[in-house]
């Protein structure tokens, strides 16, 4: 891709031609994108494109990669899942991953482990309290077992715990999953609220055209290669697209997705 | 009634270390999953180090005991790190085999060091026994109720308060959810090994002054813990307490109404018993319980 070469000076999130192995068999072949600071950018492509396993490489889950990602500057490679976040990158999983035994707050709190010296305590607590603002549902739900919740209301704690770490960068995978399209507009809508206030999103969806009306730039990702990218409104407008994902995201938005 | 009582005190005595024998099986179990088999050898070395601190060097019993347990979650840390990290491809029974490699390891380095001979030290207050209803009750055996029960209190409010605690929860049900919350799984579970071993460590302390200690002293107490954890189901804390104290119980109830040749026998009768009727209960899939 010419994208290396155009890479804005400064983003927040470089990815150069990266290569990503399960084993022997490639999953990533040679990607590069960009995140710069205060954007929504979204990475669209069909299930098995590599999509989660670009976001896995980026947070440290994967060890078997080539290349080069930077995040502010500095190179990610050889860091561990635990001292990426600290350095100010969370991922929102695909399949949520919250701790269902556990309550809502402790889920929230488990949050900002990162956070945990004595002096952000208060800090702390502002910040759950915030989140518990930002997704009133959780309030009502903060003393139960967080496996209670509906599908819905654990990808808002999802995307609240990621949030409790106070990261730059906030990676979605896959957040529309399994919901409903109201749940899904409310889920984006958040998410370009938090933009708003200055948060950086990168954004995985199979749900292309929900992403793309969200997002400022997109990238289509195809059998581990970008083929496509450019502004967001540009790409809905993108004849290819149109035919190879809106089309198709629209049946399934009708027929509900599992 | 007299000789019941007699019986009660002393099976609830020794159903107290079992008890904290067994929380720290569970506590373990709990965090990675594994049974340690060397758990009876870290009642051991507490035991045996509790001899050498207090009885040899007059070292003041606090400073004794801490020192101790100390020690002993070393010999934990040290475990994980060099036996159970190292291992290529961790399956879960190549480990429980290190961990019975480990407790012949520690046995044998217990024997050079205290030599083959018994040990004994005394009773951690010479306060005289009390008498209840007829039945003697030892001093000894309320340090012992006393020191589970801040075992148990301590360890319900890690796991109840400390974000630290619900972090190795985290860990146990989701080391990738939790590693991307910045909770380093690692040492997460060398924490886990640590505490059991010092809780393992305090139950040998405990005993001391009402046993001989040994060397082998370890294997029996390790296996009785065992049997508690899993009659209580593994795992559970509250399990491993109930399960300690009903065994314990048990135990001298048998011993004082059938046979005292009985006594290691109910141990086992009970496991065979737990795993005829809930054999799920051992290695399987059992829902994770803490406090």
């Amino acid at each position: 891709m010419a994208e290396s070469s155009k890479a804005p000076h400064g983003a927040m999130l470089r990815i150069r031609n990266l290569k990503c192995y399960y084993g022997r068999i490639q999953a990533i072949n040679g990607v590069s994108l960009s995140v710069r600071s205060g954007e929504i950018v979204t990475l669209i492509g069909a299930n098995g494109a590599g999509k989660s396993t670009l976001m896995q490489a980026i947070c440290g889950l994967l060890s078997q990669w080539e290349g080069e990602i930077r995040f502010r500057d500095k190179p990610l490679r050889g860091k561990k899942a635990p001292e990426i976040v600290r350095e100010g990158v969370s991922l929102v999983p695909e399949g949520r991953w919250i701790f269902p035994p556990l309550s809502v707050m402790d889920n929230l709190r488990l949050g900002a482990y990162t956070r945990k010296a004595r002096s952000e305590r208060k800090s702390v607590a502002e910040d759950v309290e915030a989140m518990l603002e930002l997704f009133p549902v959780l309030r009502e739900r903060a003393r139960q077992a967080a496996g209670t919740l509906s599908g819905g209301e654990q990808q808002m704690l999802a995307i609240g715990r990621a949030l409790m770490s106070r990261p730059r960068l906030l990676l979605l995978d896959e957040p529309s999953m399994g919901l409903a399209p109201l749940m899904v507009r409310k889920i984006l809508d958040t998410l370009a609220e938090l933009r708003e206030k200055g948060l950086t999103i990168l954004l995985v969806e199979q749900n292309a055209r929900a992403a793309l009306q969200t997002a400022d730039r997109g990238y289509v990702l195809e059998n581990g290669r970008i083929v496509l990218d450019g502004p967001a409104a540009d790409l809905l407008a993108d004849q290819e697209v149109k035919r190879a994902y809106l089309g198709k995201d629209y049946r399934e938005f009708t027929e509900g997705r599992v | 009634m007299q000789e019941f009582l007699q019986y009660l005190f002393s099976g609830l005595t020794n159903g107290a270390i079992y008890a904290v024998i067994a929380l720290g099986f569970s506590m373990l179990y709990s965090a990675t999953k594994l049974i340690n088999f060397a758990q009876g050898e870290f009642v051991m070395l507490g035991a045996l180090s509790l001899v050498s601190l207090w009885s040899g060097l007059h070292l003041p019993l606090p400073i004794a005991f801490l020192i101790s347990v100390a020690g002993v979650s070393i010999a934990g840390i040290l475990l994980e790190r060099l036996a159970i990290r190292s291992v290529r491809v961790p399956h879960p029974i190549t480990l429980v085999i290190i961990t019975v490699g480990a407790s012949i390891l520690l046995r044998g380095v217990a024997m050079l060091a205290w030599g083959k001979d018994s040990h004994s030290v005394r009773s951690f207050s010479s306060h005289p026994p009390f008498d209840i209803a007829g039945a003697t009750l030892l001093p000894q055996s309320l340090w012992i109720l006393g020191v589970t029960a801040a075992v148990v209190a301590a360890l319900h409010f890690f796991y109840k308060k400390t974000l630290t605690g619900k972090a190795m929860e985290a860990c146990a049900i989701n080391k990738r959810a939790a590693s991307i919350l910045g909770v380093p799984s690692e040492r997460m579970v060398m924490l886990a090994f640590a505490m059991s071993a010092a809780v393992g460590a305090m139950a040998g302390i405990l005993i001391a002054p009402v046993t001989m200690c040994g060397y082998d002293m370890g294997a029996m107490l390790g296996l009785k813990g065992f049997c508690a954890a899993m009659l209580g189901g593994v795992g559970s804390s509250w399990g491993a307490i109930a399960g300690g104290l009903l065994l314990g119980v048990l135990e001298s109830l048998g011993v004082g109404f059938i046979s005292s040749s009985l006594k290691d026998a109910i141990a086992f009768l009970l496991l065979l018993f737990i795993l005829y009727v809930r054999p799920s209960g051992i290695f399987g899939a059992g829902e994770v319980h803490r406090f």
